[in-house]
């Protein structure tokens, strides 16, 4: 009998390994460090690059698990608010006595219920998209963290909570190991498990997944939750790099964080994507903003440039591109 | 293949080329004119031109331009450099980012107007730690965040003065609103205070304070804000709005809705901006300060502790160029900078002062 051969798995061609996107991104990321050495005599210093982490990593947590979600052809913009909704809810326990370690772990599990409570509503509600019920939870979410707070900010945490956004392991901010830490995690989570292997095969097609008996519906809801907990990271290290907090933190965080995953390679209309691409992503844009920052560039010219890459990141697969997973798919 | 090899390697090209050329406008929307005094990314040499630095509270604020104009003169006054900064949010957090670019860069000095007075504090304090000054303007940070700060004009008499003035308008009885900018903003807020210090005043005690609304320096939310202010209230006789872009927008609202007569209208505004409402009656008269010597005198309070001649402790003198001499006072557990008096602008003179700023 002839052995089978999986169309899913191309043969290994040199050219076929170094065409793919997440090569593209480092040539990329390269372009941009070159640009900025070029630009400024300041960008090329260990100690700025290594402290220049701490400024866009806030956010990069939430990317990881988004990451799950757009593979999935989902969406979930509500992650901004989620974020300021655990921040505040641990600010103001904090604020009425409550010791700030507990108030820590409230905010992680506020975090998670948002985010539980969004795949609940995605997977209930069949009809409504994920981006309509995400919208609604978005204003929601929001809404109750104005009320909690009115317009005032809390803040005056105790002095070790400043450690998580500014503090250092030997000569390694603690935000750099525990995004590392993070998105090994996730990283095994998505490309070494079964778990991941079923998230792929929603994303291609979700029909078919459900005949074959993957557990679609506990799946979302796994990944919004996931989702939820990784605002509420965010949050905490966000909170304490800021030493204090106010309802209308975070806001315009899902887009960045869209952005990165969607640069990433990770296409919309799901079922493709690697998680190495959103986190090379996410150091591309972080740095690309820092070097132009560090030559005082006009924040407008920043998004504009921020932008043009976003719309050659989604274009040129267009044009055929031998990427992985799904072949021929629209973004 | 070959058609999307060309391709990523035009989009890298246009990245590159796109920072070179915004790399030439470097200042954040301030005199956008060509000048290539700005920053260069390269380090200042060991006693050669020193660089300061501004940041205000975000981008498209007129006030905030004439700031960090007067900034830039001071400094280029003194033979230095002088960096713009402004974020396109009125965030602490995109303020929190270029205070760390600013770092990175090693600059001299660093002069802010802040969206938040405590949020700031873990970044200023690495900043100050790596041996840059750093002052506080216009909207202040918390004492232990900067050396110190340079205020326009005593907030006392700002809040006095306006609820003074708003009461002649109303004829010392009826409901006022304010307009505020951002709920944290120090300047707003302690202006605010002392607002209500004021009314607390028996005279006042037919006058009611029914609500702070927040118009965040944003135009279209400040539109809407007045609007929703007038719609709750309809008996309101008078709006006090001590931010220019909240005056400007207010007073666009009370023109088109026809409310000149029955709505009265001051606060802090821009002569150039509100000239038209000074002249139609919209609004009786208003109050401010020149911008552009609040950023010179913040440059000059940069440059003289840049220079060792001050060290920010109460009862130093030093000179502000033009403004001639200035004192460090004590303000609260930190210290302050004055520049003046607060300035009346009504019909009698907004026709001279609408072409100066």
């Amino acid at each position: 009998m002839e052995p089978r051969v999986l169309t899913s798995k191309k043969p290994f061609t040199l050219k076929g390994f170094f065409l793919q996107w997440e090569w593209m991104l480092v040539l990329l990321f390269v372009a941009v460090i070159v640009m900025n050495v070029n630009l400024s005599d300041y960008f090329w210093d260990y100690n700025n690059l290594r402290d220049a982490t701490m400024s866009f990593l806030d956010k990069a947590f939430i990317v990881l698990p988004m990451v799950f979600i757009i593979i999935l052809a989902d969406i979930d913009i509500s992650v901004g608010s989620i974020v300021a909704l655990s921040s505040v809810i641990m600010a103001d326990l904090y604020a009425h006595g409550v010791p700030m370690e507990l108030a820590l772990i409230v905010c992680l599990a506020v975090g998670t219920l948002c985010g539980y409570i969004n795949g609940l509503l995605i997977v209930k509600f069949k009809e409504l998209s994920s981006v309509i019920v995400t919208l609604s939870t978005m204003i929601i979410y929001r809404g109750i963290a104005y009320i909690l707070l009115k317009d005032q900010s809390v803040g005056k945490f105790p002095k070790w909570f400043n450690y998580l956004g500014w503090g250092y392991v030997g000569s390694i901010p603690f935000i750099l190991i525990a995004f590392a830490v993070f998105a090994v995690l996730f990283g095994i989570l998505l490309h070494k498990t079964t778990f991941g292997r079923k998230v792929y095969a929603i994303g291609s097609n979700p029909t078919a997944s459900r005949y074959s008996g993957v557990q679609v519906d506990r799946i979302k809801i796994i990944v919004f939750t996931l989702a939820g907990l990784m605002s509420a990271v965010t949050a905490l290290f966000l909170t304490s790099r800021m030493g204090s907090t106010r309802p209308n933190i975070a806001t315009g965080y899902e887009l960045d964080v869209i952005a990165m995953v969607v640069l990433g390679g990770i296409s919309t209309a799901g079922g493709k994507g690697r998680m190495i691409g959103a986190i090379l992503a996410v150091f591309l844009i972080g740095y690309l903003r820092y070097g132009l920052g560090l030559i005082n560039i006009s924040a407008q010219t920043l998004l504009i440039v921020i932008g043009l890459l976003l719309i050659f990141a989604v274009s040129v697969p267009k044009l055929k591109w031998k990427g992985t997973g799904a072949k021929g798919k629209a973004v | 293949m070959k058609k999307v090899l060309t391709l990523g390697l035009a989009a890298v090209m246009a990245v590159t080329l796109l920072a070179g050329c915004g790399g030439n406008d470097k200042e954040a929307g301030a005199s956008g004119g060509g000048s290539p005094s700005a920053s260069t990314g390269q380090p200042s040499d060991a006693g050669g031109k020193k660089r300061l630095a501004i940041i205000f509270k975000n981008t498209g604020n007129p006030y905030g331009e004439k700031q960090m104009e007067g900034f830039k003169k001071a400094v280029e006054e003194n033979g230095d450099e002088a960096i713009l900064k402004a974020p396109d949010q009125p965030t602490a957090e995109a303020q929190i980012q270029m205070i760390e670019e600013l770092i990175s860069q090693k600059v001299d000095a660093i002069a802010i107007a802040a969206n938040d007075p405590d949020a700031l504090q873990p970044a200023l304090q690495k900043a100050m730690n790596a041996g840059i000054k750093v002052i506080s303007l216009d909207s202040a940070v918390n004492a232990q965040s900067r050396i110190t700060h340079v205020n326009q004009a005593d907030p006392e008499r700002i809040g006095r003065t306006l609820i003074q003035g708003v009461s002649e308008m109303i004829g010392g009885e009826g409901e006022i609103a304010i307009l505020s900018a951002t709920s944290q903003a120090t300047n707003q807020n302690t202006w605010i205070e002392w607002m209500k210090k004021e009314l607390e005043d028996p005279k006042y005690a037919n006058i009611k304070l029914v609500k702070v609304a927040y118009g965040d320096d944003l135009r279209d939310k400040s539109v809407s804000e007045t609007e929703a202010l007038l719609k709750s209230y309809p008996n309101l006789k008078a709006i006090i709005a001590p931010t220019t872009v909240g005056i400007a927008a207010a007073g666009k609202v009370l023109t088109d809705k026809g409310l000149k007569d029955k709505v009265k209208l001051t606060g802090l505004g821009l002569p150039s901006e509100m000239a038209e409402y000074i002249e139609s009656g919209v609004c009786p008269w208003m109050y401010l300060w020149n911008p552009i010597d609040v950023g010179y005198l913040a440059g000059y309070t940069a440059e003289a502790l840049v220079k060792g001649e001050i060290t920010g402790a109460v009862g130093e003198k030093f000179t502000a160029g033009t403004l001639g001499e200035k004192e460090i006072v004590a303000d609260g557990d930190g210290t302050q900078v004055m520049l003046g008096d607060p300035f009346k602008f009504d019909s009698g003179n907004i026709a001279e002062w609408k072409e100066v700023y």
